[in-house]
């Protein structure tokens, strides 16, 4: 039974497989390749010079790095507060709404995200339906909060939220009741619980949320362009230009191999902390 | 210690206000959808469905329409297959390098999706294919088909390998312990991961951006309009689209429903 474990395991993990191979490691090597090429060719049939790695700090690009791993970085921090209550209600309190709660967050991730950062664009700008109405109904407006780095934040917030709610909700499901009861028995406030109990064994899914969220608002595009107006030049904003207006493919594929050395380092440091079959529910 | 009334209350009450702050934005689109102005402005003067009427009749949305549709469909057709193997050695088989590609099929989900489709452009440049909707299925697959199969591996975990094991003891072969046994029972999760799968794709923009060459699909479009040249159709196909994957929804979950109490009911009679 073993050894014929062994081989259906590794004959059905082959498609997948190929299927991550042609389309993730192949591109990912061709991104590497192409990085070190001299500015502005097509082909990656020349001498590796490695200018765009030069360009990246000569041409400030280095900032728009800086922005968008600190806006990330920001609004990361802003989701761990707020979905904090809210997971732990999903996997403590509630018993039918954690469902509800449940359906309502996953259906709002099947509608496009340009669609909804445009609903906020209808919401929040100058007559708009919040500006709109008020200036209706009392006679005064005010600016709209449109177009800057707040708005920015916020639509990350608003667009990863599903991706730090459900990883943390499923962290708090594992810290154990008796545990938290023990500790009240014995005198802990509130606090000494929420800092010295729930936190330390709910740890994996905060680590896999922010993970998520952080490596996820890093790269976000959408966010900036349609939100902020481009008040300020998201990383992922730069990889787009150069490779569609600029036509510089190396320096292109060089921004991108910044961003995918953080993001990736990131992502296994973090898969590696996580023991994937006590998260999803092994039964054996 | 269970939690006091009034905390419940506010959690529930805080709740609420999550879901109508995720849901807000399609509030102010459904209404946007519905003015009759061509620029649009709060509170809405005229109410007309106008712009549905001219959706329905442009040959640019059918088209948009038939190319979100075929490569959704594709990616749900190979990304269930996928999945369906994948996550037999994601959780059921006990082979030597099972951890290692649990966590590499976890990598695609992490990336920026926008970066991911620009790698796949180049790489397909420089294997010589003209990009179209057919390149934008592959795009797609590399980041549904991994979320497909953690869909089915929840299910496959739940599993118990001792009915394989008892089919191949009564002398059934690989092949028809995988249809007849292993198929059945990976069933809701395969039907919940093409439902995933369909509608993630169907919503994708970031990965369709740089790899769908002159074809569009829809959500591309709409973000075209968005940033340069507003067009009263926008909130229109938004709100098409929307209702469109909610319906879906909607019925899938009518449907198991309604076979869960149809089970309960026979169960209850025997």
């Amino acid at each position: 039974m073993r050894t014929l474990d062994r081989k259906l395991g590794l004959l059905s993990s082959l498609p997948l497989a190929v299927v991550l191979v042609v389309s993730f490691l192949a591109p990912l090597v061709v991104v590497a390749i192409f990085s070190v090429m001299p500015q502005k060719v097509f082909s990656l049939t020349n001498m590796p010079d490695f200018s765009s790695y030069a360009v990246f700090f000569d041409q400030g690009y280095y900032k728009s790095l800086l922005w968008s791993l600190g806006m990330a970085l920001v609004s990361t921090v802003i989701l761990l507060v707020v979905c904090w209550p809210l997971s732990y209600a999903m996997a403590k309190v509630f018993k039918k709404f954690t469902l509800v709660l449940t359906i309502a967050v996953v259906m709002s991730l099947f509608v496009s995200e340009n669609i909804r950062l445009f609903g906020w664009v209808l919401t929040l700008m100058k007559g708009g339906l919040i500006e709109g109405h008020i200036r209706a109904w009392t006679g005064v407006g005010f600016d709209s909060p449109l177009y800057g780095v707040p708005i920015i934040v916020f639509g990350l917030v608003y667009v990863y939220l599903p991706f730090m709610l459900f990883p943390l909700a499923q962290g708090i499901a594992m810290v154990p009741d008796d545990t938290r009861q023990a500790a009240y028995d014995l005198g802990a406030t509130r606090w000494q619980v929420l800092w010295q109990i729930e936190v330390p064994l709910a740890a994996p899914g905060i680590v896999v949320g922010s993970l998520l969220s952080f490596v996820l608002a890093a790269g976000a595009l959408a966010e900036s362009k349609i939100l902020g107006g481009q008040a300020v030049i998201a990383i992922a904003d730069d990889i787009e230009t150069a490779f569609t207006f600029g036509q510089n493919w190396p320096l292109g594929s060089a921004l991108s191999m910044i961003l995918i050395v953080i993001i990736g380092g990131l992502a296994l440091f973090g898969v590696s902390k996580v023991d994937l079959d006590a998260i999803m529910g092994r039964k054996r | 210690m269970p939690t006091s009334r009034s905390t419940r209350i506010v959690l529930y009450v805080y709740g609420i206000l999550v879901i109508a702050f995720l849901y807000l934005p399609l509030v102010s689109v459904a209404f946007a959808s519905v003015s009759r102005a061509r620029y649009l402005s709060f509170p809405i003067k005229r109410y007309s469905t106008k712009w549905y009427g001219e959706a329905v009749e442009s040959s640019t949305v059918s088209e948009l329409l038939t190319t979100s549709l075929t490569v959704a469909v594709l990616v749900t057709v190979i990304s269930v297959v996928v999945a369906f193997f994948g996550a037999l050695a994601f959780a059921r088989y006990q082979w030597r390098y099972r951890t290692t590609f649990q966590k590499l099929i976890l990598l695609p989900i992490f990336f920026p999706q926008t970066v991911l489709g620009l790698a796949l452009l180049m790489w397909f440049n420089s294997l010589g294919i003209i990009p179209s909707w057919k390149t934008a299925v592959v795009a797609h697959l590399v980041w549904i088909a991994p979320i497909a199969t953690l869909i089915v591996s929840i299910r496959a975990y739940s599993f118990d390998p001792a009915l394989e094991e008892a089919a191949r003891d009564m002398g059934a072969g690989t092949w028809t312990i995988l249809r007849e046994i292993t198929l059945p029972l990976l069933m809701p999760g395969m039907v919940s991961a093409a439902l995933f799968a369909f509608l993630l794709s169907w919503g994708n923009f970031p990965l369709s951006l740089f790899t769908t060459g002159a074809d569009s699909t829809l959500p591309e479009w709409l973000y075209a309009k968005m940033v340069s040249g507003y067009s009263p159709l926008v909130p229109t196909l938004g709100v098409m689209s929307v209702v469109g994957s909610f319906l879906l929804i909607l019925t899938a979950l009518a449907v198991a429903w309604l076979l869960r109490t149809n089970r309960e009911a026979r169960a209850a009679q025997n």
